[in-house]
């Protein structure tokens, strides 16, 4: 293979029931750094039925070069054959040098089907792109066994480099409708046979009541926080963080959380990315229970709590009056964003 | 219904530890299982081999200890077990992993294959798909419920989204990638241990394939681990005495840099 005729940055704009997702734009972000650093165009492939303008210019205003139309009734819903062909497709015909995909349940069931019918080499779940100096190649960073251990991945002699992106993890740019871009359709011919299964129903679930120990983000409360109504707060920031509520022992033997949120010896283990500890003293109990979370943020009004111990960044201040403040200076943070 | 079930061999990573003093994984005497989406599978496949009857086979590739997992299945019901082992095969990335299951795949006769969506060591989720895609057939990954349609010719499955499901009719033959919560998956009966050891795991080599060696292994894997780290020892952490909208501004600063929001 001459990787030298591969170039461009193209990623797949996941889009369902009719909405671009909010991976798109994060790949957008990414890809647009990559983009910069090889001095090459950004692309986005958009498929699906019925698409409209503002689609596109929204992904051009969120970074893309070229928006690459799809369109077809056999795109939707999505089904892995039909995407397959599109992206595998559009691949062969633009020869880009990078793809990627976000690591969701359809890119994951989609991506591998397309690697291994270019017959490239495709690097799972990203947490960090990067391209190396001298030769070029793209530095793809991934964790393995359960985030214990991160390895860095190279395609050296294949194109393109592809790689399937964590959610949430990379950087979406700023809004700028000044930005300039082409938009392509892209004419591929489907037939019947492409659609190779039959789905017969699709619910929408609002997430279920999830486990704590699935939570990648984990909101924490414990007595520092006085009451069942500071507790009720700890809601409110779940929410922007995208996380769930637990709760130290005392905070669930007051009665202000059930008993499948406590995190501790005698409750769940727990290790999300984040752990965010509101007026929880750090009982060894509960470190017991929540010691290898990634991050650890502690937030209790006694500077000599233990929790301060085992925190990666500790807030000696009243909880109470924290959590409704980090509420607005994330929600600052997300508008400006 | 004539089913193969691809399994992995994984280390439980419940039981791998962080050693404080280095930041290096503690692999010595961590138990190596079937990993759980692939028992998932098989159990699912067992299932339906008590309703429809055929044959299970389980099919692995690994270094020789890997036969052990295979036992294990057998114990659990399973008929037949393949172990691709090959110093040849090692080193695989899903690439050239899936290209040699798949050439095995070919020497055997199945209405299904059944793979496990993701190994809890590598949590790629890429060699079902690409499986499928290697012998052209139609796939269904997050599968978390099976059953037989009235047909005869078709299965109907519970195909799982971030947030909802569908009902999917597939055709056979077809490959499907199941969760580990499909179900629970049954103990190994005692008559169905010493059974076990009485059967015959096959060992495949490279050979035996019809494969060019060029395309499997480390050789003909298209991507190569560069580097790779453990997080390390935690430093100590960050005390701020400050009120509490410094202190919210400070949680923001610190969770930006870490790529948590």
């Amino acid at each position: 293979m001459n990787t030298q005729e591969y170039s461009g940055v193209l990623v797949f704009a996941e889009r369902r029931g009719g909405s671009v997702q909010k991976i798109a734009y994060e790949l957008l972000g990414v890809g647009r750094r990559i983009a910069d650093e090889l001095g090459e165009p950004l692309a986005a492939l958009l498929a699906g039925a019925g698409i409209s303008g503002a689609e596109a210019a929204v992904l051009i205003a969120a970074g893309a070069d070229e928006v690459i139309l799809v369109d077809d009734e056999a795109l939707e819903p999505y089904m892995t054959e039909p995407y397959a062909k599109a992206l595998a497709s559009v691949i062969a015909r633009r020869k880009p040098g990078v793809c990627l995909v976000g690591a969701t349940t359809i890119g994951r069931d989609l991506a591998p089907r397309v690697a291994a019918r270019l017959g490239t080499g495709l690097t799972a779940d990203c947490t960090g792109l990067a391209v190396e100096d001298g030769t070029r190649n793209l530095l793809m960073t991934r964790p393995a066994f359960g985030g214990n251990i991160m390895a860095t991945i190279v395609c050296p002699e294949h194109r393109p480099q592809m790689s399937t992106v964590r959610p949430g993890v990379m950087r979406r740019l700023e809004k700028d409708g000044s930005r300039k871009g082409l938009v392509t359709r892209f004419p591929l011919a489907f037939e019947p046979a492409d659609r190779n299964v039959e789905i017969l129903e699709t619910v929408s679930e609002k997430a279920e009541k999830k486990h704590i120990e699935d939570a990648a983000v984990l909101v924490s409360g414990g007595r520092g926080l006085g009451g069942a109504d500071g507790f009720g707060k700890l809601q409110g920031l779940a929410d922007e963080l995208g996380g769930l509520v637990s709760a130290s022992r005392a905070a669930v033997d007051a009665g202000w959380a059930p008993q499948d949120r406590q995190v501790g010896q005698t409750g769940r283990t727990v290790r999300p990315d984040l752990y965010l500890a509101c007026g929880i003293s750090g009982m060894i109990q509960h470190i017991a229970g929540m010691e290898d979370s990634g991050y650890i943020v502690a937030v209790n009004k006694n500077s000599g709590a233990p929790i301060f111990e085992y925190a990666d960044l500790g807030i000696v201040t009243d909880a109470n009056k924290l959590v409704p403040a980090l509420i607005e200076e994330l929600k600052a943070a997300k508008a400006s964003a | 219904m004539n089913i193969v079930v691809c399994m992995k061999q994984v280390p439980d990573t419940t039981e791998v530890r962080i050693d404080p003093a280095t930041g290096t994984l503690i692999r010595d005497g961590v138990p190596s299982i079937i990993n759980p989406d692939d028992k998932g599978g098989l159990e699912a496949a067992l299932a339906l081999r008590e309703s429809l009857g055929g044959k299970v086979t389980v099919l692995t590739m690994g270094p020789p200890q890997a036969d052990l997992a295979l036992r294990e299945a057998l114990a659990m019901g399973a008929d037949e077990a393949i172990l691709l082992s090959d110093a040849r095969f090692g080193g695989a990335d899903t690439w050239a992993t899936s290209l040699t299951i798949a050439a095995a795949l070919r020497k055997l006769t199945w209405d299904l294959v059944i793979c496990g969506r993701q190994a809890i060591d590598g949590d790629t989720a890429q060699v079902g798909p690409e499986i499928a895609e290697h012998l052209g057939l139609p796939q269904v990954s997050y599968v978390s419920e099976i059953k037989p349609d009235a047909d005869g010719k078709s299965l109907v499955v519970k195909r799982v989204f971030e947030s909802g499901y569908q009902r999917i009719r597939v055709r056979l033959p077809c490959l499907l990638t199941t969760l580990k919560d499909i179900n629970a998956p049954r103990y190994m009966a005692v008559a169905g241990i010493y059974d076990a050891y009485g059967k015959a795991v096959s060992v495949w080599k490279l050979e035996d394939l019809g494969v060019d060696a060029a395309t499997i292994g480390l050789k003909g894997s298209p991507t190569k681990v560069k580097q790779s780290f453990t997080k390390g020892v935690k430093a100590a952490g960050k005390i701020y005495e400050v009120d509490a909208r410094e202190g919210a501004k400070i949680i923001v600063e610190h969770l930006r840099e870490k790529f948590i929001i």
